[in-house]
């Protein structure tokens, strides 16, 4: 029952061959099993998902209207708040804290009656490509626990590689749903900014983040991006319009005539061999169904990581100046006599690690007087820039595709001290981040040379998201019939379980 | 050897800027819906977004945007078609972001001025303070450090934080720096304050109470020789708390600036704050090694960007100037510079005018409100506003003495019952019997009794000494409990004793 799609689980339970319960306790059995090993997980609401579960099964029993993924169990990532329910966003400064508000994409999952199983781990804040910077230990990627399952939301894409939920929330900053979903063989969706309301959501970089559906098929994550999307008063940035119909799209997945752009600058040198090689075959396939490919260029690209790397640290240095033990969180060094400042000192010493450090620092230096021209000024440039180039290419096609990182899943333990080579993971999905468009990465088969999975990711213009569905859906169709099984019955390392 | 200050202006030129915080009086806070109602249980008014919870998102208070743009159009001001908030980011434990959401180089209302008018020795004299900015922004929490001498957070034993505040929508209006002032420039910036207090009060935008902190006053100042054009060093004058404060502040620091300038040493450029009871200003922070508060976009709220035809709607709407309808009124009603002045003083013009448009002569309701009103406010120490009394009631009760059915007395009886919530006028008058007697009958019985009581002093007024007539006048009035019209009573016991 675990290795169905959402959408097959919703129709059994619409059909009464299962029930929410059963789905729920199938799925905490799961997690009970191979957690430990995956280590996807750092809250597991066992309590309270069975309770919601019965609740829908009464709703469902009383003959009560319901949403299309009511009764279908979800994993959470850490990032985003839940009354009562501890989250960390990765980090030792949250450790303990119980939010006392639901963000609104928790508002919404509710609403939905999804079924909440748990917090997914993360990189400590969103920072991370591996969930190597998580306080709280890595997550092992279901294809080979020796490596890494991406980052930041590595957690919820292994969750579902590893059948421990058959659908989960990510947030991507500068690629934070795409990556854990290409090197887990899964589906992730960022929406374009705003669709998807930030209220909640503990802000890495607020100009960038953006929460999204991450499932095992491209209709699953369309059925819940419909639902999480939707103007949102409380989120200023939130998009006040209708949501484009992507469900209709996934289910379409008719690409005939469509202008597929492949980014000149996204390939080619610094790109994995088999990654290339599972890039072209997509292509082949998607030309095979009736979509035309035409290649476009991006040269600003090239700046964007660069870029990146100046406005996410500029905004988080300024996000994370709230955790300083006054009102909430941890709190080190409340001795006789400690003055404020020096708590705040030692908490935030303590309570943080490396990587946020390392960006608060970024961050600081680039918002400087004397500096903010050169550092924060200059990268805002650039990002118009880059928006530029998307909305030029977009003249010429109707998405834009690349493989969504330049290699497989590393070893764990294997970049982390270098962060330059970990940022250079995310050098393919950041401009999606930068220009606040929507973007996908589904899975395009196994290199041949390490017999790991490969993302192909396509990118649509801001507010027609329904695109880069339309186009997954016409791709995963065409893997399917080419594997014959979907790509993560192949997945070895959990075999046994 | 203290200065003198004329000594201080023989020499140098004083040189104001002037930044003015207002709270305004939105229902809301500027960047969630907690109330903002003043005084409230500490920490009661608070929620995930005014305590930054993790996760928690600012948005705008439409209605504060509203207030800031009228402060723009009624200060002169352009206002800019687009314009942005900024974080202004340090630590301090009652800001609980962590950074101030303000607005920085792109502010709502810029380029504006206020005429003021003071006498000078030539007469009544105006000048122009020129307006660089009005900008919004949020207020912080409180703290309050215990223990310690000084309730400052050096040597306190234990500080306790108070969010209510935090979040209050802020509105800060800065001059740009005024030259040419002169010896009156503590009387100018003084005018100023006062005249952005009448502005603010005439768009009902602040309450504008300088002693409930919700109109503050920095005032910067420098001093240049005369003649000089380079400015001084300034420094930057905080916790002037009234007008008063206002002005004695420039004049000390002025003093303060002079003597250090004389002796060959420097101003330090640095916070200062007013002591209220010695008149003198104590250093704060030193500014000399300037912040940095790393100020850049906020990118949780989308730019503000007015639409031109709502704002010439406010624009459309500004109330006529305070410093116009000040002398229009006084042409009106023919009231000298000092009355004026003094129900200025006494904040009670507004309610003035209201009590004359239902239908009082304005020297009565000028003098009711001064007067009687004042009076009993002064006794209970509260505000005249807080009074339960109101213009329609003053206006009522003045109608009736018109009318003859009051006196002057009885009229202060019903004043004073209906502060005392015993009602309208008319249910005090009813509750308390209180009645004119106009019957001249009931009158005759009380003086002949009254005669017949003091023969001494019937006799004397019959033989013509008629100051002697107030003690009968006094116990005819005590015999009628008050209520009948003395004139009259004089009237008819002056008869009676055959003196008419």
């Amino acid at each position: 029952m675990i290795h169905l799609s959402a959408a097959q689980m919703a129709a059994q339970l619409v059909s009464g061959a299962t029930t929410s319960v059963e789905l729920t306790q199938a799925h905490l059995n799961r997690i009970a099993s191979v957690d430990s090993d995956v280590h996807a997980f750092l809250f597991v609401d066992n309590e309270g998902a069975l309770k919601h579960a019965a609740e829908v099964d009464a709703k469902r029993v009383a003959g009560e209207k319901l949403a299309p993924l009511a009764g279908v169990p979800l994993a959470l990532k850490d990032v985003m708040t839940q009354k009562g329910i501890p989250t960390t966003a990765g980090s030792k400064i949250l450790e303990g804290w119980r939010p006392p508000y639901d963000s609104t994409v928790v508002a919404k999952l509710k609403a939905n009656d999804i079924v909440i199983l748990g917090k997914t781990n993360m990189d400590e804040f969103a920072m991370g490509s591996s969930t190597e910077n998580s306080a709280y230990g890595p997550t092992h990627n279901p294809w080979d626990l020796t490596r890494i399952p991406g980052g930041s939301g590595g957690g919820s894409s292994a969750a579902l590689a590893a059948f421990e939920a058959p659908l989960a929330i990510g947030t991507d900053t500068g690629g934070s749903i795409r990556q854990p979903a290409a090197v887990t063989g899964t589906v992730g969706v960022k929406p374009t900014y705003g669709a998807v309301s930030r209220y909640g959501l503990i802000a890495f970089s607020s100009s960038l983040d953006q929460a999204g559906p991450c499932a095992r098929t491209v209709l699953d994550a369309a059925l819940l991006h419909e639902a999480i999307a939707g103007h949102d008063p409380r989120d200023s940035t939130s998009i006040n319009a209708p949501v484009p119909e992507v469900v209709a799209a996934a289910k379409s997945g008719n690409v005939k005539g469509m202008k597929i752009g492949v980014v000149k600058e996204l390939n080619g040198a610094g790109y994995q061999s088999g990654v290339r090689t599972r890039f072209e075959e997509s292509l082949e396939l998607l030309a095979a169904a009736g979509a035309e490919i035409v290649e476009v260029s991006a040269p600003n690209f090239e700046y964007a990581l660069a870029a990146y790397y100046l406005i996410a640290p500029s905004e988080c240095s300024s996000n994370l100046a709230r955790f300083d033990a006054m009102r909430y969180g941890l709190r080190v060094g409340d001795v006789d006599g400690a003055s404020a400042e020096s708590v705040m000192n030692l908490t935030r010493e303590v309570g943080f690690g490396r990587e946020v450090k390392r960006r608060i620092i970024l961050g600081t230096y680039a918002l400087s007087s004397g500096y903010y021209d050169a550092y924060y000024g200059s990268a805002q440039k650039v990002r118009t820039l880059i928006t530029q180039d998307f909305n030029k290419a977009f003249e010429k096609c109707d998405v834009m595709v690349s493989p969504t990182c330049p290699t497989t899943a590393f070893k764990i333990g294997e970049k982390s001290n270098d962060p330059i080579a970990m940022y250079l993971n995310d050098i393919a999905t950041i401009p999606v981040n930068m220009a606040g468009i929507g973007g996908m990465s589904l899975p395009a088969g196994l290199a041949p040379e390490d017999g790991l999975p490969v993302g192909f990711q396509i990118m649509s213009p801001a507010m027609q998201d329904q695109r880069m569905y339309l186009v997954g859906a016409a791709l995963e169709a065409a893997l399917l019939s080419k594997w014959g099984a979907p790509l993560l019955s192949q997945a070895p390392a959990l075999a046994g379980k | 050897m203290a200065l003198s200050y004329d000594d201080v202006i023989a020499k140098y030129e004083p040189v104001l800027g002037l930044e003015v915080h207002v709270e305004l009086n939105t229902k809301s806070k500027m960047f969630c819906g907690c109330s903002t109602i003043f005084g409230a249980e500490p920490n009661t008014q608070t929620c995930p977004v005014c305590l930054a919870l993790p996760g928690a998102l600012p948005t705008v208070n439409e209605k504060a945007i509203e207030s800031t743009i009228k402060i723009g159009l009624a200060l002169n001001c352009s206002i800019a078609p687009f314009s942005r908030f900024a974080r202004k980011n340090y630590f301090y434990p009652d800001m609980p972001k962590n950074f101030q959401i303000s607005q920085y180089d792109e502010p709502i209302c810029v380029n504006g001025y206020v005429d003021v008018e003071i006498e000078t020795d030539e007469g009544p004299k105006s000048f122009r303070i020129e307006i660089e900015r009005v900008h919004m922004e949020e207020d912080t929490g409180k703290s309050l450090h215990v223990g310690g001498a000084t309730g400052r957070i050096h040597g306190a034993e234990y500080s306790l934080l108070d969010y209510n505040r935090a979040g209050i929508p802020l509105v800060e209006i800065v001059t740009k720096i005024v030259p040419g002032t002169g010896k009156y420039a503590p009387e100018v910036a003084k005018a100023y304050v006062a005249e952005l207090r009448d502005v603010l009060r005439s768009l009902g935008v602040s309450d504008v109470k300088m002693e409930q902190g919700s109109l503050r006053c920095d005032a910067n100042v420098s001093l240049r020789l005369i003649g000089a054009e380079t400015l001084g060093t300034r420094s930057e004058t905080k916790n002037v708390n009234s007008l008063r404060s206002v002005e004695r502040a420039i004049r000390g620091e002025m003093i303060r600036h002079a003597e250090l300038l004389n002796k060959g040493e420097r101003v330090v450029q640095e916070t200062r704050h007013f002591q209220e009871d010695t008149g003198l200003t104590r250093s704060g922070r030193s500014k000399e090694q300037a912040e940095d508060y790393r100020y850049f976009p906020e990118p949780d709220l989308v730019p503000v960007a007015p639409d031109a035809a709502w704002i010439e709607t406010f624009r459309a709407g500004l109330p006529e100037r305070p410093s116009i309808h000040r002398k229009r009124l006084q042409e009106a009603w023919a009231v000298p510079d000092k009355e004026m002045a003094a129900m200025i003083n006494a904040d009670v013009l507004n309610i003035v005018e209201a009590t004359v448009y239902l239908g009082a002569d304005p020297t009565k309701a000028r003098s009711w409100w001064l007067g009687e009103i004042s009076r009993i406010a002064n006794e209970k120490n509260v505000a005249i506003a807080d009074l339960d009394i109101t213009a329609n009631d003053v206006a009522e009760i003045v109608a009736l003495v018109n009318a003859g059915e009051l006196t002057d007395k009885l009229a202060r009886q019903v004043v004073e019952g209906v502060i005392a919530g015993e009602g309208k006028p008319a249910d005090v008058i009813s509750k308390r019997g209180i009645k004119v007697v106009n019957d001249d009958g009931a009158l005759m019985a009380a003086i002949e009794k009254v005669c017949a009581e003091q023969p001494e002093t019937a006799e004397k007024i019959r033989n013509g000494h008629l100051p002697a007539a107030g003690a009968l006048i006094g116990a005819v009035m005590k015999e009628t409990k008050g209520q009948a019209d003395a004139a009259r009573v004089r009237e008819l016991l002056l008869g009676h004793l055959g003196q008419i």
